[in-house]
């Protein structure tokens, strides 16, 4: 019994074989996972993924490969909890927090690293890549030294040196390209057609991307097997958004959620928003941007799922805004002065979006809304270390810290430091 | 002088094997209508039933894309380079 029955073109229709594949022969359009739902149907229900370990593979009858032996850092089922202070600061009676800053390594990227590595193997590869942003290159090299694949990340030469460690540290071959990451990604194209190995994000992808729908998965999931009423999805390739949504469709389809009406917005940097721009000029076509922001995990010029993602906003009557680089440094202090999560750059893009929208009255205060946290901020430190708290230096002597005591009562600093209590911030 | 277009691998089966091929017209449309005379089979490749350019097929006229010019109605020069390139999986090419 095979669940997977073709890759299929998502432009054209043609079908091929579930080989190594990411580009339609016949018309060059992206390549999608066709499973047999209804063999799924018949085994799957809400009882059985329930009784599973608390990973992702416990929607395994969802996801594309054929064998149980997968290759699992217990990725998936992140924490999820209704907003402690966010919400009520915002003025959102039912906001929710997805933290998938605390993967494995630390972004949601172990969710689509898990399924692209299973697969690799399954297709008979020792050798795996990545053109990367950072994030990705951490997953791969992880899974890759975990599942003894010869691994090689490709990433831009001027990533975050929290992203380089990161990945450094599972003893990868790491190159570094001397450009951005869409120069990485071209090079990577390049690279994949005359080395035959398993590049997730290229060759790998239609299986990759699936690993994303988990997310829409555990919403529903974890909201008690319902579909939020409206979701905020930071926006690079597009693909995680469209994911996000195929997995909340696939849920409703089979009976599991009953009923769909999730608005998926889109939240990019200001500096590099090609969806964002497409969605707010109600345009088909993705205009190639050079990306310009600190917001490096999300800078992606020319999205490869830029389009799928500004039609599936459309067809779920979502939003698409974009926030400055000051304005992304506010999302992530918000973040975690309110709910304790520190988030990296497309984290506080996503919270600084979702105040937009709240802000102009865009997203209703009782609506169920829920904010995808996908990275973690420790990766990315250099882009809030010029904004937030630093240490006061004294000597170790009681009358030292006496003074500093002091001179911060006066100038009122221990009444206002705490955000939630400052009356200067009105909690709507 | 005619103008020259550039084929992508994929497409090479059916330009027997050449990069670079020529092929005239005053825009993309004719262009493309008499590379489809010498090459039969390579227009449904690049354009879709409605004759629109299929999305993830990029044309160039000298470097620029047509889909910011005036799409298959885009004049082509008659000593033009034409380059006809798949859009992959994103990726901005800075040539």
């Amino acid at each position: 019994m095979k669940k997977i029955k073709a890759l299929k073109c998502k432009e054209c229709g043609q079908e091929s074989p579930p080989i190594a594949k990411h580009v339609c022969e016949f018309c060059f359009g992206p390549l999608e996972v066709v499973y047999d739902y209804e063999w799924i149907s018949s085994v799957i229900s809400k009882e059985k993924i329930a009784s599973r370990p608390h990973n992702l593979w416990r929607y395994w009858e969802l996801l594309p490969v054929e064998g149980q032996q997968v290759l699992s850092l217990n990725e998936g089922f992140t924490p999820f909890w209704k907003s402690r202070n966010l919400g009520k600061f915002l003025g959102l009676k039912n906001l929710y927090i997805k933290n998938d800053a605390v993967n494995p390594t630390f972004s949601f990227k172990d969710r689509v690293v898990s399924v692209a590595l299973t697969r690799s193997r399954e297709l008979g590869f020792d050798v795996v890549a990545c053109a990367s942003t950072g994030n990705l290159a951490g997953a791969v090299a992880a899974y890759g030294a975990v599942g003894c694949f010869k691994t090689f990340v490709f990433i831009p030469a001027d990533l975050e040196m929290g992203k380089v460690v990161g990945a450094g540290v599972y003893d990868p071959i790491i190159v570094g390209i001397k450009g951005n990451y869409d120069e990485v990604n071209r090079l990577c194209a390049e690279v994949a057609d005359i080395f035959h190995w398993a590049f997730v994000n290229v060759n790998i992808r239609p299986y990759y991307a699936e690993g994303s729908k988990t997310l829409g998965f555990e919403v529903a999931e974890q909201l008690g097997w319902r579909a939020p009423d409206h979701v905020v999805v930071p926006v690079a390739s597009g693909s995680l958004l469209t994911k996000i949504h195929k997995g909340m469709s696939e849920f409703h389809q089979l009976g599991l959620i009953p009923e769909l009406h999730t608005k998926i917005s889109a939240a990019q940097a200001q500096g590099c928003s090609p969806v964002v721009t497409a969605i707010k000029e109600n345009s088909e076509i993705i205009k190639p941007v050079i990306p310009k922001t600190i917001a490096k995990s999300i800078a992606i010029g020319n999205p490869a799922d830029g389009y799928y993602a500004v039609k599936t906003v459309e067809k779920t009557h979502g939003l698409g805004e974009w926030a400055t680089d000051e304005e992304i440094i506010e999302g992530i202090r918000l973040l975690a002065k309110t709910e304790g999560v520190f988030t990296e750059t497309a984290g506080g893009t996503t919270i600084a979006v979702l105040k937009k929208l709240k802000e102009s009255g865009k997203i209703a205060s009782d609506e169920t809304v829920v904010a995808f946290i996908t990275g973690n901020g420790f990766k990315t430190q250099e882009s809030v270390q010029e904004h937030i708290s630093k240490p006061y230096l004294i000597e170790p002597r009681l009358n030292e810290f006496r003074e500093l005591y002091e001179s911060l009562v006066k100038s009122k600093q221990v009444e206002e430091h705490n955000f939630l209590k400052n009356p200067a911030y009105q909690i709507k | 002088m005619a103008t020259k277009v550039r084929i992508p691998a994929p497409l090479r089966k059916l330009t027997k094997d050449q990069a670079v091929v020529d092929s005239n017209g005053h825009t993309i449309q004719e262009v493309l209508a008499e590379l489809e005379k010498n090459y039969p089979g390579i227009k449904e490749r690049i354009c879709d039933e409605t004759g629109q350019v299929r999305r993830f097929i990029n044309i160039f006229v000298n470097g620029e894309d047509i889909r910011f010019k005036e799409g298959i109605q885009t004049k082509v020069g008659a000593d033009a380079e034409v380059s006809i390139i798949p859009a992959i999986a994103g990726g901005l090419r800075k040539e």
